[in-house]
């Protein structure tokens, strides 16, 4: 049984790795094109970053991104990559759940989906003041 | 100066914050804040949006390369999690009621307390008996030497478990992966030994940043145009990073960015003492 155990830690350990770095070379490239494309279209403007002035623009919902993305706007192709590099550590929480789920220990099951509605509530949770 | 030159120069600020984050164990993250403030005049909220894409950057790439070495204890960074995403969501709240010019002083402070712990010698031995609490909760593991498999037991792990909800905060407040408090967390509070502390809470920076990085992002605080450039460099530095480790002595490298880190706080904490954010 103690082996058995620990074969599928292993196992799990290797494949998250994967899911890491599959996330984060996506999220990279994405971030390389829409950037170069951003460039291309605003590389000889000023940058404009000395006062605040956060939420009004497309790319701070995912439904803007995806807009955005639908008419081939750099910011929004950029955000997906960012949204893919957030993506990257709450997917592995959720391949830990899977796993902790296969292991039947049903004390960090429960451990593992109290972190993952803390972050799905800061998520949805109306923290967008 | 205009963005592309604006967008060159950040690219190789992130991959020196990057490289010097992978190599020290900081994180890109304590490095970019200043960077943008001093150095570009950026406003600090977008610099806080930056940093945690930085972190979450240098947490999942360097955490393929530890992964395989199989010695983060899961378990533990899970329990754990519990208190810094809930930290960090409620930073991320309490980001709102706080002035700019304290989070930078915050910032500077915890910088200097970040340079103070990187230089401190940590425990390399494990515990023979753990407390009660840790049995229960089946935080003890072991990871591979070359002696053998090493077993190690840990305590105080409710003391732990308040440092991490502080750190979380932090993390949220200030954007940065806190990795200080998380290695004093698990380091002097729990006796984890260092080679299983230090993969752990890179594990964990990952996901306090993303908790806290949900909310930035709607908030506005996470530019693209500053976010493509900090990704790219730091990705690339942590992976240079990386590979630099297994060759190179880190022990004055690190004693000259405490030095140069402890100087940028000091800006920071009189910059904001002045206002000047």
């Amino acid at each position: 049984m103690e082996k058995n155990k620990k074969v599928t830690d292993y196992d799990m350990e290797q494949l998250i790795g994967q899911v890491l770095r599959y996330g984060v070379l996506t999220s990279g490239i994405i971030a390389i094109i829409g950037g170069i494309w951003y460039l291309i279209q605003s590389g000889s403007g000023i940058p404009n970053y000395t006062s605040f002035s956060g939420e009004p623009a497309g790319y701070t919902s995912l439904t803007g991104i995806i807009k955005g993305l639908a008419a081939g706007s750099a910011k929004e192709i950029i955000q997906l990559g960012v949204v893919i590099l957030i993506a990257t550590p709450i997917l592995r929480i959720v391949f830990s759940l899977f796993s902790f789920i296969l292991e039947k220990d049903r004390l960090y099951v429960v451990i593992t989906l109290i972190v993952l509605l803390i972050i799905i509530f800061s998520m949805f949770g109306g923290l967008k003041v | 100066m205009n963005i592309l030159l604006f967008t060159l120069v950040l690219l190789l600020g992130a991959y020196l914050a990057g490289l010097a984050g992978s190599l020290t164990g900081l994180g890109g993250g304590v490095v970019i804040i200043p960077l943008l403030t001093l150095g570009f005049h950026v406003d600090i909220r977008y610099a806080i949006g930056a940093a945690l894409v930085a972190s979450i950057a240098t947490s999942s790439g360097s955490a393929s390369a530890y992964v395989k070495e199989g010695i983060t204890n899961v378990r533990l960074g899970m329990f754990l999690e519990i208190a810094t995403t809930a930290g960090a969501v409620m930073g991320a709240i309490l980001a709102i009621y706080t002035p700019v010019n304290l989070v930078a002083i915050l910032f500077g402070v915890m910088l200097i307390f970040s340079a103070a712990m990187t230089l401190r010698k940590k425990h390399e031995d494990a515990l023979q008996e753990g407390s009660k609490l840790s049995y229960k909760l089946k935080l003890n593991g072991s990871y591979p030497t070359k002696e053998g498999e090493v077993s190690y037991k840990l305590k105080n792990i409710g003391g732990g478990f308040s440092i991490m909800t502080i750190a979380g905060v932090l993390s949220g407040l200030l954007g940065i992966g806190s990795g200080a408090l998380k290695v004093l967390a698990m380091d002097t509070a729990m006796r984890v030994p260092f080679r299983v502390s230090t993969t752990t809470s890179n594990f964990m920076v990952g996901v306090t940043a993303a908790a806290s990085a949900v909310v930035y992002l709607q908030r506005g605080y996470i530019d693209p145009g500053i976010a493509f450039p900090v990704i790219i460099g730091v990705l690339a530095g942590a992976f240079t990073g990386s590979k630099l480790l297994m060759r190179i002595n880190v022990k004055s490298l690190k004693v000259i960015f405490s030095i140069a880190i402890t100087l940028i706080a000091i800006n920071m904490i009189y910059n904001g003492i002045n206002h000047k954010f």
